[in-house]
C-alpha cells in the first residue's frame, strides 16, 4: 500500500514533537490508545489566559498514518480555542491525509486524543468534562 | 553501486536464478508440447524435460522420482496432503496433530478437516518456537492418523526436531507430513534422513519460478497413498489432475539442482552476513531476537524493537529497502503476527517486529545500509515514542490503564 504524500511528509517532518509540563494547570493531556493495538498516541494541549491553545505537543508510538494524524492534529489546534478544539471530526483528517479505509482508526485515535487531553484542561480547571459519544470505527 | 531497493524479504519469494530462467526459456516456444501427448516428437520431448526435472527435484530431498508429485506451489501441496490423507485413511481415524505457528495454508486446511468431521490437535510451541515432544506424544491417540509439523517455520525460521518428531510417528504408525517451503534449499533435507512421509515444498521460495510446487508421497515402508483433490485426467499417477507447468517444472528443477551444488558455500556466505546483521541491529537497546537462534535456518533473522511500531518502522526505509513486519496494522484485524504471539511476546513486541531474510544475492554493502537505515529510524521513532519516554522514565506500562480498542 502507498502512502500518501501529505502522510510521508508529517511521517519525514512531523510537527510538533515533544513534551509539555503535564504538570502546568494551562497544560492538558491526552493519552489514547493501547500498546496491544499498536497504536498509542499523547497529544498535549497549553493553553493561554484567553482560552485559545498557544501550544500542541504529540508523541505516537504507531504507524505511518497514526504519526500523520497526530502531527496534523497538532498543527490545527494552534490557534484555535478549547472549544473549536473538540469539533475537529476525524474525517477532516482522513480527508486532509487521503488515508485509505483501514486507516481510518488512526483518524479516530487522534480525534479521540485531542477530546482527552481538552477535557485534562476542563478538569484541573475546574470545568465539566465534556461527554463525547462513542466514536464508531476503532 | 549500491542498487535500490536492497531486497530482504526472501521468505516472501526469491528472485529467479538467471540460470533457471535460461533453462525454461525453451519450454515456451519451440518445445511448448503438452507432457500428455503420448504419439509426436512435442510430447516426448515435454515428458522427457519434465521426468529429468523430477529427478532433480527428488535428488534434493533424497527421494525417488516417483515420489514427486507436482502441483501449482505449497499451498496445493499442504491441501493435497492432508485432505488426500484425512480421505484415504477415513477408516483408521480421523485426529490429525499440527501446531500453532503453521502457515495458513496448514491451519485453514486443518480448520477445513474439522468442518468435515475431523479432530485436530493444535500443539502450542515454547518461547523458541520449539514443539515439546513430550506434548507431541500426549496428543497421539488411537484415531490420529497424521502428524503435520512444519520443518521451518516462515517468520522467526525455527528449524523442528523433524528427526524426533518421525522416530516417534513411526512407533506409533502414524504418518508424518511436513510444510518444509522455507527448509527445502535452504539446509540439507533428506526424506529418508528425516523419516518423513509427505512434504510440501515450492519453486519460487529456492530461486524458481512462481506457481510450481511438489509433493513427496512416499513410496516405500510405508507406500502412502492420498486422495486426489482435482480430478482430471489422471495426471501424476493420479493424485493431481492438470496438464503440467512444463516450463515451471523444468525451471523447479534447475533451481534444485543448482540449490544441491552451491548450498553449502551459499549458507556460509548468508548465514555470516545474517549475524552481523543481527549483531549489530541487537546492539540497539531493547531489542529482541525473536525464535530459538540455534535450531533456525540461516537466513533469517527476526527482531523486535521495542516501543517501536513495525510499520511505522518499516515506513522509515521502504523505499529503499523490503522487509516485513510482524505488525499487522494494514489488516483488517489489527491483529498482530499469530506465530508471534504463539511465543509468548506480548502484543507490543509482536507489533515491534522485523522479518529480515537475506538471500543467495545480498551482498555486504546491502547489509551495512540496513544496519545503518534501521539503527537510525529506529532512533528517530524513539524520539517520538510516548512509550519509549515512559520507559526512560521508569514509569510502569502495565499500571497505566490503556483505552483498550
Amino acid at each position: 500500500m502507498a502512502y500518501s504524500d501529505k502522510v510521508l511528509g508529517h511521517y519525514q517532518n512531523p510537527k510538533n514533537v515533544g513534551t509539555l509540563d503535564k504538570s502546568k494547570q494551562n497544560v492538558g493531556t491526552g493519552l489514547v490508545g493501547a500498546p496491544e493495538c499498536g497504536d498509542v498516541m499523547r497529544l498535549q494541549i497549553e493553553v493561554d489566559e484567553n482560552g485559545l491553545i498557544k501550544d500542541a505537543k504529540f508523541k505516537t508510538f504507531g504507524c505511518g498514518s497514526a504519526i500523520a494524524s497526530s502531527s496534523l492534529a497538532t498543527e490545527w489546534l494552534k490557534g484555535k480555542t478549547v472549544d473549536e478544539a473538540v469539533k475537529i471530526d476525524n474525517m477532516e483528517i482522513v480527508e486532509e491525509l487521503h488515508l485509505p479505509p483501514v486507516k481510518i482508526h488512526c483518524s479516530v485515535l487522534a480525534e479521540d486524543a485531542i477530546k482527552a487531553a481538552v477535557n485534562d484542561y476542563r478538569k484541573k480547571n475546574g470545568l465539566p468534562e465534556l461527554k463525547f459519544e462513542e466514536s464508531v470505527v476503532h | 553501486m549500491l542498487k535500490f531497493p536492497i531486497y530482504l524479504d526472501h521468505n516472501a519469494t526469491t528472485p529467479c536464478d538467471p540460470r533457471v530462467v535460461e533453462a525454461m526459456i525453451p519450454y515456451f516456444t519451440n518445445n511448448f508440447g503438452n507432457a500428455a501427448s503420448r504419439n509426436h516428437p512435442f510430447g516426448w520431448q515435454a515428458e522427457e524435460a519434465v521426468d529429468y526435472a523430477r529427478e532433480q527435484v527428488a535428488k534434493l530431498i533424497g527421494a525417488d522420482p516417483k515420489e514427486i508429485i507436482f502441483t501449482s506451489g505449497a499451498t496445493e501441496a499442504d491441501n493435497l496432503a492432508i485432505k488426500g490423507v484425512f480421505e484415504m485413511y477415513a477408516s483408521k481415524g480421523n485426529h490429525i496433530i499440527t501446531c500453532n505457528i503453521e502457515h495458513k495454508a496448514v491451519l485453514d486446511t486443518c480448520k477445513h478437516i474439522e468442518k468435515e468431521g475431523g479432530e485436530v490437535t493444535y500443539l502450542k510451541v515454547n518461547p523458541e518456537g520449539l514443539i515439546d515432544m513430550k506434548e507431541l506424544e500426549a496428543a497421539i491417540k488411537p484415531t490420529t492418523i497424521l502428524i503435520a509439523i512444519m520443518y521451518a517455520n516462515n517468520e522467526i525460521g525455527t528449524v523442528m526436531p523433524m528427526k524426533e518428531i518421525s522416530a516417534l510417528a513411526k512407533k506409533k504408525g502414524i504418518l508424518v507430513f511436513s510444510d518444509a517451503t522455507q527448509a527445502v534449499g535452504k539446509i540439507p533435507v533428506d526424506v529418508n534422513k528425516d523419516g518423513i512421509d509427505l512434504m510440501a515444498f515450492t519453486a519460487h521460495k529456492m530461486y524458481g519460478p512462481k506457481g510450481v510446487g511438489a509433493l513427496y508421497v512416499r513410496r516405500k515402508n510405508p507406500r502412502v497413498k492420498v486422495t486426489a483433490q482435482i480430478d482430471g485426467g489422471g495426471h501424476e499417477r493420479g493424485m493431481r489432475s492438470g496438464t503440467l507447468n512444463v516450463p515451471g517444472i523444468v525451471g523447479f528443477g534447475k533451481a534444485c539442482e543448482i540449490c544441491m551444488s552451491e548450498m553449502g558455500e551459499e549458507t556460509k556466505k548468508i548465514s555470516a552476513l545474517r549475524d552481523k546483521l543481527e549483531n549489530a541491529l541487537t546492539k540497539i537497546e531493547e531489542s529482541y531476537v525473536n525464535g530459538s537462534k540455534q535450531y533456525r535456518l540461516p537466513h533469517v533473522t527476526n527482531i523486535s524493537f521495542k516501543y517501536v511500531e513495525g510499520e511505522g518502522l518499516l515506513m522509515g526505509f521502504n523505499k529503499d529497502i523490503a522487509v516485513s513486519s510482524g505488525s499487522a496494522c494494514t489488516s483488517a484485524s489489527l491483529e498482530p503476527s499469530y506465530v508471534l504471539k504463539a511465543l509468548g511476546l506480548g502484543d507490543d513486541l509482536a507489533h515491534s517486529s522485523l522479518r529480515f531474510g537475506l538471500g543467495r544475492f545480498t551482498t555486504e554493502d546491502q547489509i551495512d545500509y540496513t544496519i545503518e537505515a534501521v539503527t537510525k529510524t529506529v532512533s528517530k521513532l524513539r524520539e517520538m515514542s510516548p512509550l519509549w519516554e515512559m520507559y526512560k522514565e521508569g514509569i510502569d506500562m502495565n499500571s497505566i490503564e490503556w483505552a483498550h480498542h
